[in-house]
């Protein structure tokens, strides 16, 4: 591991608010897999923090923690300076957090609307029955500001694309976040525009005066919205930098292994100079050993 | 800052031409009721043709009575099968809750109300058993309830033939309270030539209030949420354990309604009966287009395949054919529900 800047936040010139979210040396285990430990992490008001990290490194289950979807082992979390330990994701959404999960939570069988409003619908009347008309209207409000036109609101969200059901998700948390919206690879499946107006909606969200978790691969996307950076490798915060302390480039490079990559990459130039000096691809390279 | 255009408004899509709104015959027939709708009409055709009484109108309070001892638990059923989960407990969960008041009233020598709001406590206790055992160990329901089914029925033999010393709760038309409980559970009113036995008027009571329920109210939407993905539904924060227990718990408040009508129409309950009458109730609901995986399905659905049961039974009856027939009728009628079903979400879905 590189310089990990662990903590190493500049002094502002005015005094910082206090973290909307804070989580102190938090850790989780499933059985005898540590998926997270010792990870500590500031959310501020009107800020977006970025998580990176490799498949495997920890950020769902970082944001399970934070969306109450589980419970941590260790450590402990602070929103608004009260300390919090949600136990459920009911819980966690009346204190205003709301997430976009990776694998998107929609029901399939479920309308459009019916899934947009799942948990908070809308009701009227003595007998309190569904708003339906009012939902389907919100409904569709929000999915053409994204960009997507469903013309018919009652379709199963099964029978839609893989796009247009992230844009269900990600709509519907922008729609109910309160304080923090946590947004878990929200442009996996995305279009060049739509990837773009999910990013516009992340700053139009952080300048509404909420806090942000943009959980992402993409060190671009990170860059051009982030205010904060966080990298997690192998469930640890290896690291913690404001956007003034960090380039592009290199928060790609920390991102991809630091010096690891540039061991690797060393390694790899020896290895194909060593072989026959061309650059074919090693699949190709096999099949020619083999020939 | 990069990106500084921020009026989403501004990209009001262009409106997607390629997807025609359906029209509305293709959505009437994608509702989950309309294969059993087509079966019931199939079938009354069927008897008025064949059946002679089938036509006389006094005929119609019996096959609704028949009819209506099952709608009133396929209705909870097709709600817990929306919602993911099934019961095999349900028929001999019906005995238990009538031998639990026949024989705590008989036995104390109490009022039979004392009994009746018992056996109450007693049915709701076990769906809440039923959810909890299986929320909290995972299992499936098939197996969780399968143990229910079998215990309750080696209990309902067991404690009556204690008791009683019989293999029947011993009658209780004479005790306190047994004549007002009689009018609530047992009575019947004559409309002109009909007979309509007060289980026809429950019945229609649930279903009107199961369907409104499932489709215009927020437990509604939870309950299509838990059985279509549980940890869909947790995640955006509907109560997951709350519902299908209290599901399991409207299934409980059913049996006894049923099992009170049983006790107080013959005054006496078979401590064997009701073993079977699960897969009826189940039955029921597939028919009326509940999926056995969860997460679609339909109460007045429910409520029709309960309708070609009380027809069928009555009808074949009425036709003078031989009544061993009824069970290979009613899977014969389950596989082609389940096909037309299948079939017609397809189509509807395409369309
Ligand atoms: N339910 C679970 N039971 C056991 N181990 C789990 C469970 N969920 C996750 N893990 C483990 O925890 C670790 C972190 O998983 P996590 O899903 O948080 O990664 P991630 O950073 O989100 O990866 P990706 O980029 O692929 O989404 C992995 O090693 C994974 O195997
Ligand atoms: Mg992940």
């Amino acid at each position: 591991m590189t310089t990990a800047i662990i903590g190493s936040k500049p002094a502002t010139d005015h005094p910082e608010p206090p973290p909307l979210l804070q989580l102190d040396n938090v850790g989780k285990s499933y059985g005898n897999v540590h998926a997270l430990r010792g990870v500590t992490l500031n959310v501020r008001q009107g800020e977006v923090t970025c998580v990176l990290g490799d498949n495997g490194a920890g950020k769902s289950t970082l944001i399970g923690i934070i969306s109450g979807l589980h419970d941590y082992t260790e450590g402990a979390m602070q929103l608004d300076g009260q300390p919090c330990r949600f136990a459920s994701p009911r819980v966690a959404q009346s204190s205003g957090i709301a997430t976009v999960y990776q694998n998107l939570a929609l029901v399939p069988l479920m309308s459009v609307w019916r899934n947009f409003f799942l948990g908070n619908e809308i009701r009227k009347g003595l007998l309190r029955t569904l708003d339906i008309k009012r939902m389907k209207r919100i409904c569709d409000e929000e999915l053409r500001r994204m960009g997507i036109v469903i013309p018919d609101l009652d379709r199963p969200v099964a029978s839609l694309s893989g796009g247009q059901r992230q844009c269900i998700a990600i709509a519907r948390a922008i729609h109910f976040g309160a304080k923090v919206i946590i947004l878990d690879e929200p442009t996996a499946a995305l279009g060049v525009k739509q990837s773009g107006v999910v990013l516009r909606y992340i700053l139009r969200a952080r300048d509404a005066g909420l806090g942000v978790i943009f959980i992402t691969h993409n060190p671009q996307h990170a860059y051009l919205v982030g205010d904060h950076f966080v990298i997690l490798k192998l469930g640890q915060v290896a690291l913690d930098a404001r956007r003034a302390e960090l380039t592009l480039a290199r928060l790609t490079t920390e991102m991809a292994g630091g010096q690891e990559l540039e061991e690797l990459s060393a390694e790899l130039r020896g290895e194909t100079g060593q072989r026959d000096g061309s650059d074919t691809r090693t699949g190709a390279r096999s099949e020619q050993e083999e020939g | 800052m990069t990106a500084t255009a921020m009026e989403p408004n501004r990209l009001a899509a262009a409106r997607d031409d390629r997807v025609a709104t359906r029209p509305l015959p293709a959505r009437l027939i994608s509702r989950p009721e309309v294969g059993s709708l087509v079966g019931a009409i199939v079938i009354f055709l069927l008897f008025m043709a064949v059946a002679e009484p089938f036509r006389n109108v006094a005929n119609v309070g019996t096959i609704l009575y028949g009819a209506s001892t099952i709608g009133i638990m396929a209705v909870p059923v097709a709600l817990l099968m929306v919602g993911g989960e099934f019961d095999l407990s349900t028929g001999v969960a019906v005995t238990t809750s009538g031998l639990a008041a026949s024989l705590f009233a008989w036995n104390f020598g109490l009022n039979v109300w004392v009994g009746v709001l018992l056996a109450l406590a007693l049915s709701l206790a076990i769906g809440a058993f039923n959810g909890w055992l299986l929320l909290k160990t995972g299992l499936p329901s098939f197996l969780v309830t399968l143990g229910t089914f079998f215990i309750l029925q080696g209990v309902n033999l067991g404690v009556t033939r204690m008791l009683t010393g019989n293999v029947a709760s011993s009658t209780i038309s004479d005790m306190d309270g047994f004549d007002s409980a009689k009018e609530i559970f047992g009575s019947e009113v004559t409309l002109g030539p009909v007979n309509l036995k007060v289980t026809v008027l429950y019945w229609v009571i649930l279903t009107s209030i199961a369907a409104y329920l499932l489709l215009r109210t927020q437990l509604g939407n939870w309950i299509f949420a838990v059985g279509g993905d549980a940890d869909a539904a947790r995640a955006v924060g509907v109560p997951v354990r709350a519902t299908k227990i209290g599901l399991f718990m409207a299934v409980g408040f059913c049996a006894w309604l049923s099992g009170m009508h049983l006790l107080f129409q013959f005054n006496t309950v078979q401590s064997g009966e009701g073993v079977g009458k699960e897969f009826i109730f189940i039955i029921a609901a597939v028919i009326g287009g509940c999926l056995l995986t969860g997460g679609y399905g339909s109460v007045v659905g429910a409520s029709i395949g309960a309708l070609i049961f009380g027809m069928t039974q009555l009808g074949i009856n009425y036709a003078g054919w031989n009544p061993d027939w009824f069970r290979a009728f009613l899977g014969l009628m389950l596989l082609l529900a389940t096909i037309v079903n299948l079939y017609v979400k397809r189509k509807a879905d395409l369309r």
